[in-house]
């Protein structure tokens, strides 16, 4: 594909804080060129800002290899754009032709509240993993990974669902905001490990009763979550967790 | 854990709307195939020996106990979920996020309303005055054909039967894979199944009830 430049107007969400009212501003960017990525135009928009002497746009960025999780736009009415399975950073203005209107707004969701503008606060996450997502070991020397043998599909769906990076795109994307495919992906993933064994029930009741806490909705197994993600996880891990949740239910406790 | 921590928890009440919900398909299975001797080509004689036996023998009375426990438990949890994730998001989308997901996996919400609306005319069709006049109330049994030909005969109410009908197929395109993921079915070659074969149910179910007022009308049946 040769490369070519275009003029964009955009259509993005300003908000001072989590306490004011937000709105969307028009922008417009000339000259963006094919071959950069959508948050590098984003950059060249926030150095025209700057250099007009107006605030730049906030919004979260890390890796920008489509790794990290997090980036969080929610372009034209999809979480990380038309692109399937990708990130907002490696989403490149290819995907875009010249004169188009781009409509940016933060991931909507009241777990989810708007720290400034395109950025918002995704420490649920952190507290769901806090409540169950991960696995005690005494300290120690490190075990020879080959020492507890594995089927090599299971493990193969383990890291299909540990391939999850958290970056809040099946809530934005639920009718429900619901975190459910983010926690069935943490909670598969060590479900089907002998390693997460010893603390399977105690971790989906509790990282269950996290994520209610966090004000997250239910699931209706819609499928927008599988569809937008940019890891692919798959719908099924929710079926699994549900699965994990009645056992542990029937099951735990005094 | 508690039995209160289970059921007040997402997972926990979404587990009541697919129990239920499989317990309502069986009744759905019961029902259609009851309704379905309207087609025996026979005036309708093998279809009230049907309705008689649904009506006075004790088995399916005490099971039309649970049948309205199951629908009303369906309904209101499903009333407090839709209204509850609605909550969830303060703020909406300016462009909102359609092309992942089927419309009526979207709508089981206003689904379920219109299939409730179309119950209560429904009820109040056949079970009120059938139950009303059977032994204690108001003397004799309703013969149920003739009650079926005379309210199928007017065109507004076999619309609404057959939109009900429509809602009926919908709603179960969506809710009886779901159901089955609910319960924690994972498996990707039982969820292939349990789709193909929820699509097939939703449209077989829907079809046959939507039939039985179009027959009356039209006089495919005497």
């Amino acid at each position: 594909m040769e490369p070519y430049h275009m003029n964009l107007n955009l259509k993005v969400w300003r908000q001072k804080n989590c306490k004011t009212k937000g709105e969307f501003k028009l922008y417009r960017v000339e000259n963006i060129s094919s071959e950069m990525s959508f948050l590098e135009m984003f950059d060249v928009l926030n150095e025209q800002l700057i250099r007009d002497g107006d605030d730049p746009i906030t919004f979260d960025h890390d890796c920008r290899e489509g790794i990290c999780g997090a980036c969080s736009m929610y372009i034209n009415g999809k979480p990380h754009g038309p692109w399937q399975a990708n990130t907002t950073c490696q989403l490149h203005m290819r995907a875009f032709n010249d004169g188009d209107t781009v409509v940016v707004e933060p991931w909507r969701a009241d777990a989810f509240p708007v720290i400034k503008d395109l950025m918002v606060d995704r420490t649920a996450f952190d507290r769901i993993i806090q409540a169950g997502g991960f696995i005690s070991v005494n300290t120690g020397n490190a075990v020879d990974g080959n020492s507890l043998p594995i089927a090599k599909d299971t493990a193969d769906t383990s890291f299909a669902a540990a391939m999850c990076i958290g970056c809040g795109a099946c809530v934005a994307a639920c009718k429900n905001s619901s975190a459910m495919l983010f926690l069935s992906a943490k909670v598969s993933h060590l479900a089907l490990l002998p390693q997460g064994g010893p603390e399977r029930k105690s971790r989906v009741i509790n990282m269950v009763a996290q994520m209610d806490k966090e004000g997250f909705g239910a699931c209706t197994n819609t499928g927008a979550c599988e569809a937008t993600c940019p890891k692919e996880i798959s719908l099924t891990n929710i079926a699994r967790l549900n699965k994990e949740y009645l056992f542990a239910s029937i099951t735990a406790g005094r | 854990m508690t039995w209160k921590q289970v059921f007040t928890s997402s997972v926990g009440k979404k587990l009541v709307m697919g129990l239920t919900g499989i317990f309502l398909i069986l009744f759905l299975m019961v029902h259609a195939g009851l309704n379905a001797c309207i087609w025996a080509g026979d005036g309708g004689e093998m279809f009230n020996k049907g309705a008689h036996f649904m009506g006075n023998n004790w088995v399916p009375r005490i099971l039309e106990l649970g049948l309205f426990a199951g629908i009303l438990l369906h309904i209101i949890q499903g009333f407090l979920l839709t209204v509850e994730n609605r909550k969830k998001r303060t703020i909406g989308y300016e462009v909102s996020y359609n092309e992942g997901s089927k419309w009526y996996s979207r709508s089981m919400g206003l689904l379920g309303t219109l299939i409730l609306l179309f119950l209560v005319l429904h009820l109040s069709h056949f079970w009120l005055p059938n139950r009303s006049n059977q032994g204690f109330l108001l003397g004799e049994e309703i013969n149920l054909y003739k009650k079926m030909k005379l309210e199928f005969s007017v065109l507004w109410v076999v619309i609404v039967y057959v939109v009900g009908c429509i809602s009926l197929g919908y709603h179960l395109a969506h809710g009886f894979q779901s159901a089955f993921r609910t319960l924690g079915v994972h498996n990707r070659r039982y969820n292939t199944m349990l789709i193909s074969l929820g699509y097939g149910f939703a449209i077989i179910i829907s079809l046959l009830f939507a039939l039985m007022p179009v027959s009356f009308y039209l006089g495919w049946v005497e």
